[in-house]
């Protein structure tokens, strides 16, 4: 035999997980630890991302289901409980309460007898993103850019090895952004972020070099794995000369460009969902093939993510492709196999061309903060994945099982007892809830008053909050509490939802005129132009769907109510009847459905408008799908139903229906 | 579900008792088209309470131009108002698609405020590309919600010198300068834009321009007067940091209350429905109806001597002697 060959060293290996108590995530993290992952990566359900106990109202349905529920310090300590948080290398999915998660990271550490600056990991700590997409943002973006800075004043100083934020590009690429569009918005995004340390003024020149080191990224990958390949050395590229003109970093080393890797969920089909295997792998590729643009960390989706949770095996199945890629394959033999290739250089320069005159636009308009207000930023995405979602109705862009290739053999993957998702436990809220009471009852009531007065002293001085924060998680503050307070100081936000852009070529084709022409004569027949509320209850901030829906709806000539995410049941019930409408369709993507139907029929039937059609659209199996109808929901929609203007002609049939109206054919 | 036509006079007497589910479904019936649903919408506003219609609440009208702050400016009265524990209702018109004829009502979103509080009820509504930027709706609508609220206000989307129209069809108009725009004060000094009652400048938290814009307007308006007399206030807000709403809702209430004083408000209200009545006409006929009926100074003087009735009854009666005259040749 030869002598062994180098290696570069892998990547980090993560799996995004969390569900149902602190506990038995616990026991999921140390299971994948001992499976071969070199990091954990904590997924927070949606009450804890978006500042709620579980016991809040708003939290209904919601606690333990996208991700673990964190009320406390007593949940955080159990959710590493033998797991030395001082050798942990820990990402926490985390923005609008990214300072009180890392708070109660350090205070358990410290609990554990770790110190500060031997923790690593990353809070992902981009909130400026969530109004565009994802949705868990509370605070309007002035306040909000402002705990993001203070994150990073207090790591840099506090924690040197920790990644304060992690810019995202990934969620821009789930509602639909272009590659250019990612590499645009992501780079103005650090800029707002960057300049806004640099103007804090928490950081001395000196130590800037040290803030443009720790920026990190986190990129999504499509499945175009070359043009994503270029997109990375893009990326790289730019980062490089912006921290260096922009921002005066003189060492190549802290210029850098870090980033970690979830791939493109978006393609995923729930269609022959075995075929996102094959997807997922390459689209790995285009993060791992270049040496020079190569991802420091990688989690990779579940196959099943487009039909529901994943389950332990579908993570491992996950973990093990990584494995495979870097223990089988001779990736990390070579240096950077595309240095020297024209096709790739030009591709490269192309997209650098196209994100460099974007950014251009943004900073024209005073910067990513201003542009994201005006709903500026917001309406090109939802402008490119209205472009995307009509390709793939037409069949020009082609996706196999879904829109080409469809016919099937059943499949064994989906056929078991559980339909081949996870089912969160429906105790897990209660259970949670019980635990939170547990905790309030044996804290000291004195020290928590103190430590949330002086919470909010800080908020109002404009003080760092990190070290105030701290102070609250060791006194037992809650979750909702803390982020309380915040609201109470720094107000709430609704961010631009985009829909408003302009009808495009589609609107004018046959099929949508057709419907329209049905729309308006159904709409004579009932005496008024026929409404439609389009609303997201819960806590889920996904609206891609909900966007297409009311744009399309607009574009057959619905009269539209859309109120963006996380309204209350009670909120949809009094729109529905103050707005007059004909139709409810709800959007839910967090696997609450059951519980959001259950709500809003209920309030519904409070406000007397029993009987008003509703339909859901959403992340639903078909065994949830049988059991809403039951319910009384007029139809379901899935990520598989791609031809939009069938389910406008689809509502507008129920709509007769509930009107005594004959169905209309429309061709 | 069904369509099937309420009872006037008990879906009236229910709006009156500030039923939630009966105000809702008697605008829908002042949406409806259908011959039979006018009849029945006519006959639900003649019985709806006179007194709350003529000389009680509080309809104001809130226009400017698109993204002066007229939505988020509303949220903020709208929390001032409900602390001074007033109930109110909003109508928010927002254009429709020249193109395919559907629309996105999106006031509700920038005007979330309001939450799950029962004491508010905000209908949007689609102008249709109708009205000169107004809906038909607007007026009849306004009455239902009169006789429910304490407080009704209507917002426009106000394009160029059309922006006021609204303030023919309300007690009180507030306008919402956008800062730095100098459009809305060439109007007002050209004398072609309907002098508002109050006047607001938006965002003063943006600092210079607001203030700019604010003794720029303070200048105009002191070389011009309302004609019946009303001091025209200029004032500043910033719906962001909620600073200036107080005295805004100070402002229009003052001018309630100017309108009272001099026994000015019922007919204020009589006036608005004729100007109502005969901007519907015109609509429809055009000038040549009007001229039917004697020409519009005719018109408005005969409309405004008779006491008031049901809008769309007296509508219709209207319409029929314009056919008639058509028909004679006149």
């Amino acid at each position: 035999m030869t002598t062994p060959i180098k290696r570069d060293k892998p990547w980090l290996m993560r799996t995004y997980s969390g569900h149902s108590s602190a506990k038995a995530s616990n026991e999921l993290y140390r299971t994948n630890l001992s499976k071969g992952q070199t990091g954990l990566s904590v997924a927070f359900d949606l009450p804890t991302q978006t500042g709620y106990d579980a016991d809040h109202p708003l939290a209904r349905g919601e606690v333990g289901k996208v991700g673990v529920p964190i009320c406390n310090i007593g949940d955080m300590e159990a959710l590493f409980d033998q797991i030395p948080l001082g050798q942990m290398n820990t990402s926490m999915t985390i923005n609008a309460t990214a300072a009180w998660l890392l708070a109660l990271y350090v205070a358990t550490a410290e609990r554990q007898g770790a110190k500060p600056a031997q923790l690593q990991g990353t809070t992902q700590n981009d909130i400026l993103k969530e109004y565009l997409s994802r949705g868990t943002y509370i605070f309007p973006p002035a306040p909000s850019v402002r705990l993001t800075t203070d994150i990073i004043a207090y790591t840099v100083k506090n924690i040197p090895k920790w990644n304060p934020t992690n810019i995202c590009s990934y969620h821009l690429q789930e509602a639909g952004a272009t590659p250019t569009q990612e590499l645009a918005y992501a780079l103005s995004t650090a800029i707002a972020v960057m300049d806004a340390v640099r103007d804090s003024g928490q950081i001395g020149a000196d130590g800037f070099e040290q803030v443009v080191g720790r920026i990190s990224f986190f990129v999504n990958a499509g499945i175009r794995f070359i043009e994503e390949t270029c997109k990375m050395r893009a990326f790289g590229e730019m980062w490089d000369k912006l921290t260096q003109e922009r921002y005066g970093a003189q060492s190549e080393e802290m210029r850098r460009f870090r980033y970690g890797v979830q791939v493109n969920s978006l393609g995923l089909t729930e269609a022959q969902p075995e075929n996102n295997v094959q997807r997922i792998v390459l689209e790995m590729l285009g993060v791992s093939l270049s040496k020079k643009a190569r991802a420091r960390a990688i989690q990779l989706p579940a196959w099943n993510e487009a039909l529901g949770l994943p389950r332990p095996w579908d993570q491992q199945w996950a973990l093990r492709m990584q494995q495979v890629l870097v223990l089988e394959t001779d990736l990390l033999e070579y240096g950077d196999i595309f240095d020297g290739s024209p096709v790739i250089a030009a591709k490269v320069k192309s997209l650098m061309d196209g994100a460099t005159a974007e950014m251009a636009r943004v900073q024209e308009q005073g910067g990513m903060v201003q542009a994201i207000e005006s709903g500026y930023v917001k309406r090109q995405l939802v402008t490119s994945h209205t472009e995307r979602m009509r390709a793939i109705e037409r069949g020009d862009l082609k996706i196999v099982g879904l829109n080409c290739f469809k016919e099937t053999e059943e499949s064994p993957l989906t056929g078991g007892k559980d339909s081949g998702i996870m089912k969160v436990d429906p105790r897990a809220e209660r259970e949670q809830i019980e635990r939170l009471n547990a905790f309030r009852a044996q804290r000291n009531g004195a020290e928590v008053k103190a430590a949330l007065a002086n919470l909010a002293e800080t908020a109002r001085s404009g003080a760092n909050i990190m070290p105030a924060s701290i102070l609250c998680a060791h006194a037992g503050v809650t979750t909702g509490e803390w982020s309380q307070t915040l609201r109470d100081i720094f107000g709430e936000y609704r961010a631009p939802t985009g829909i408003d852009i302009p009808a495009n070529d589609d609107s004018r084709g046959v099929r949508a005129v057709a419907i329209r022409t049905q729309v308006d004569k159904t709409g004579e027949e009932l005496g008024r132009p026929l409404r439609l509320l389009i609303g997201k209850p819960g806590l889920d901030g996904h609206s891609n769907g909900a966007e297409q829906i009311a744009v399309k709806g607009r574009d057959v000539g619905f009269e539209i109510v859309y109120e963006g995410i996380r309204l209350t049941p009670e909120q949809i019930a009094k729109a529905a009847l103050e707005e007059g409408v004909h139709l409810i369709g709800l959007s839910v993507l967090s696997g609450s459905h059951v519980e959001m139907v259950e709500d809003v029929f209920d309030q519904l039937g409070k406000v007397g408008l029993k009987g008003l059609p509703v339909v859901i659209g959403g992340i639903i199996p078909e065994s949830d799908a049988k059991l809403l109808k039951d319910r009384g929901i007029a139809a379901v929609y899935t990520p598989k139903d791609i031809d939009m203007n069938g389910i406008m002609v689809d509502i507008l049939n129920l709509i007769r229906k509930a009107n005594d109206l004959k169905p209309v054919a429309v061709v | 579900m069904t369509s099937a036509l309420p009872e006037p006079a008990a879906l009236a007497a229910a709006v009156g008792g500030r039923d939630r589910l009966a105000l809702a479904k008697a605008l829908n019936l002042l949406d409806d088209r259908r011959p039979a649903a006018r009849q029945c919408a006519a006959a639900f506003l003649d019985a709806l309470p006179t007194e709350k219609l003529d000389s009680s609440g509080h309809l104001i009208g809130i226009t400017g131009p698109p993204g002066a702050g007229k939505s988020s400016l509303t949220a903020a009265l709208i929390q001032v108002w409900r602390r001074r524990g007033l109930k109110v209702a909003i109508l928010a018109v927002d254009p429709s698609s020249p193109i395919t004829g559907g629309a996105l009502l999106g006031d509700r979103l920038r005007m979330h405020a309001s939450g799950a509080d029962r004491e508010v009820f905000i209908r949007s509504l689609a102008c249709r590309g109708e009205f000169g930027g107004l809906s038909a709706e607007v007026w009849p609508m306004s009455l239902a919600m009169l006789a429910a609220f304490d407080i009704v206000l209507v917002e426009t989307v106000g394009v160029g010198q059309k922006e006021i129209d609204v303030s023919k069809m309300t007690d009180t108009t507030c306008f919402v300068a956008q800062p730095a725009s100098g459009d809305s004060i060439q109007f007002l000094k050209a004398g072609i834009m309907e002098i508002p009652h109050v006047i607001v400048v938006n965002k003063e938290d943006i600092g210079m321009a607001a203030r700019k814009t604010l003794s720029e307007l303070r200048n105009t308006l002191r070389r011009q007067m309302d004609p019946e007399g009303w001091q025209v206030p200029a004032l500043s807000a910033s719906a962001a940091l909620g600073s200036g709403i107080e005295q805004l809702a100070d402002a229009l209430d003052s001018h309630r209350e100017w309108l009272l004083a001099r026994g000015q408000f019922t007919a204020r209200r009589q006036r608005c429905q004729a100007e109502w009545l005969v901007k519907h006409l015109r609509e429809e006929f055009g000038r040549y109806g009007i001229n039917r009926l004697g020409g519009e100074s005719a018109l408005f003087a005969a409309l405004e001597e008779v006491p008031r009735r049901s809008p769309i009854a007296e509508y219709e009666a209207l319409r029929a002697r314009v056919i008639q005259e058509i028909k004679a040749g006149g």
